[in-house]
């Protein structure tokens, strides 16, 4: 008899999170009476202006965050503090990757963690090095890459744990705009090949149409939530000058436009 | 046209021909009993290592400032890891880290007699006190400097708390360490001079003191000079060892660096 495949679903009920004491009075929430439901496999963004509370959202789901009330499940499990299931890619490359490993060491630091044999983890991070394009950099520090280089560098830290859950905060929000765009395309055959659950978070548009399957809009904190969510069935590579596309660009920048 | 001054070796030798020759300049006008010469100096020294007494004075300081030294480091590191890491150990201790590291060692000296005795340990254990503040203090400013996504990401990655000190925390406070090791060594030098000037009767504090008896500046000229250069030579020893060994760590050597 063979496994039920693990489904990876995430169960958002009436989630929130508030950054004051009751005693003080009233409540202030950074977000509050999220629900969600992201299946298995997903590319799901995450979009919003910046100090809506997408990074806290996603900080929770990550475990490092805890909730202030309602239910966050994965798997139907409450999560409640970080596990090797939901990997982490950070914006700052620097402040995240370990300055004094070697990229290999880098990519082999959980498995480390994890006791896996020698043998073992050299050909875990030969397979995630090639996977996200560094071969020939393995013995590098991360000071000696560029910082489209160092987001790799994460990305295949992350993966060589084979984690069921990607998330992702503004990863390639520090990055030049060519650079950008070649990551985000490496990162949709990424996903595509390791059918991983993503949550991305972003404050770009066309990012979030570029990767997503389904694209959630958060309302301007405080208090925020998700207002909106939007499907985009563009098949992927996903082309900007298609009038599909833009229609759908469109669509999203109203919706901004209307909220001010 | 001054091309040749920006050469690094004719600079740096004019530089010490213009200084010895201010110096020399000085003993001229005060007399060689005010300021010994560069000349009397180097007699001085050679008097006192042909009786054997200079080199023995070195050793035995720098023994006690080694020995003062690593002991004391090898003590700081933990307790400035534990400080740093524990909330509620670092609340109590902090307060008291601040009261205590403004007493300068040297006011230590006759209590640490009293309490280890005239031998080496009271001289050691002094030594030990004016490391060990400056290499907590460092060590927990390090930890505290640990970026929280190190440590997020490390734990995301299945790493346990003990697992993050060792494999996180240890290694991102290893400047730190090693910065606050190195000042250390300055103020051993200083404590060490000071407890051989009251109670000992060799090492090179002993000799700057004790040369007062006879009125010989030219050896107190000659123990500054010892001074002086062991501290440089240990600094750069261990600036050098920093740079090769902890180089992945991102010590960084002042001493050596090169543009």
């Amino acid at each position: 008899m063979s496994l039920p495949a693990k489904q990876n679903t995430i169960h958002i009920e009436q989630l929130r999170k508030s950054y004051s004491e009751p005693a003080a009075g009233e409540l202030h929430y950074i977000i509050k009476d999220v629900n969600l439901v992201i299946k298995g496999g997903e590319f799901f963004v995450l979009l919003g202006p910046s100090g809506c509370g997408k990074s806290t959202l996603l900080n929770m789901i990550a475990g490092f965050v805890s909730k202030s009330g309602g239910n966050l499940r994965v798997d139907n499990v409450e999560v409640n503090k970080p596990g090797r299931d939901r990997a982490v890619v950070f914006q700052q490359a620097d402040s995240s990757l370990f300055p004094w490993l070697t990229v290999r060491e880098n990519v082999e630091f959980g498995l480390r963690m994890k006791k896996t044999a020698k043998t073992e983890r050299r050909s875990i991070s030969d397979r995630y090095i090639a996977l996200v394009g560094l071969n020939g950099h393995e013995e590098k520090f991360p000071k000696e890459l560029s910082g489209g280089m160092k987001q790799r560098v994460q990305l295949a830290r992350v993966l060589a744990n084979e984690p069921a859950i990607l998330l992702m905060d503004e990863p390639f929000g520090a990055l030049d705009a060519m650079t950008r765009r070649t990551m985000q395309k490496e990162l949709v055959n990424i996903w595509r090949e390791t059918h991983n659950t993503v949550i991305f978070v972003t404050h770009d548009i066309q990012e979030a149409l570029l990767l997503g399957e389904r694209i959630g809009i958060m309302s301007v904190g405080p208090s925020s939530n998700i207002t909106d969510i939007y499907e985009n069935t563009l098949t992927y590579p996903r082309d900007v000058a298609s009038p599909e596309f833009y229609s759908l660009y469109n669509q999203i920048q109203r919706h901004f436009e209307e909220q001010d | 046209m001054m091309k040749w001054i920006e050469k690094k070796w004719i600079s740096v030798s004019l530089l010490w021909i213009a200084i010895l020759g201010i110096w020399q300049l000085g003993a001229f006008i005060y007399g060689v009993d005010v300021i010994p010469g560069p000349w009397s100096t180097l007699k001085g020294g050679q008097e006192l290592l042909e009786d054997g007494t200079l080199l023995q004075y070195i050793g035995i300081s720098f023994y006690r400032v080694l020995i003062g030294w690593v002991l004391g480091s090898l003590v700081a590191i933990p307790v400035g890891l534990i400080i740093g890491k524990v909330n509620v150990i670092r609340i109590f201790a902090e307060p008291f880290l601040n009261f205590i590291r403004f007493i300068p060692p040297i006011a230590f000296i006759t209590l640490f007699l009293v309490w280890f005795g005239i031998g080496e340990q009271s001289k050691i254990a002094l030594i030990m006190y004016a490391t060990f503040f400056i290499v907590v203090l460092n060590t927990l400013t390090g930890v505290m400097s640990v970026e929280e996504d190190k440590i997020r990401s490390a734990r995301s990655m299945g790493a346990n708390e003990w697992q993050i000190l060792l494999h996180v925390i240890v290694p991102a406070t290893i400047p730190y360490i090693f910065t606050g090791v190195r000042l250390a060594m300055g103020t051993s030098y200083m404590a060490i001079i000071g407890a051989e000037m009251i109670a000992s009767n060799e090492g090179v504090g002993y000799l700057i003191w004790n040369s007062r008896l006879f009125f010989r500046t030219d050896w107190i000229f000659v123990g500054l000079f010892c001074l002086g250069f062991m501290g440089f030579f240990t600094d750069r020893l261990f600036g050098w060892f920093g740079k090769r060994v902890l180089y992945r760590y991102g010590v960084v050597s002042v001493g050596a660096r090169r543009r």
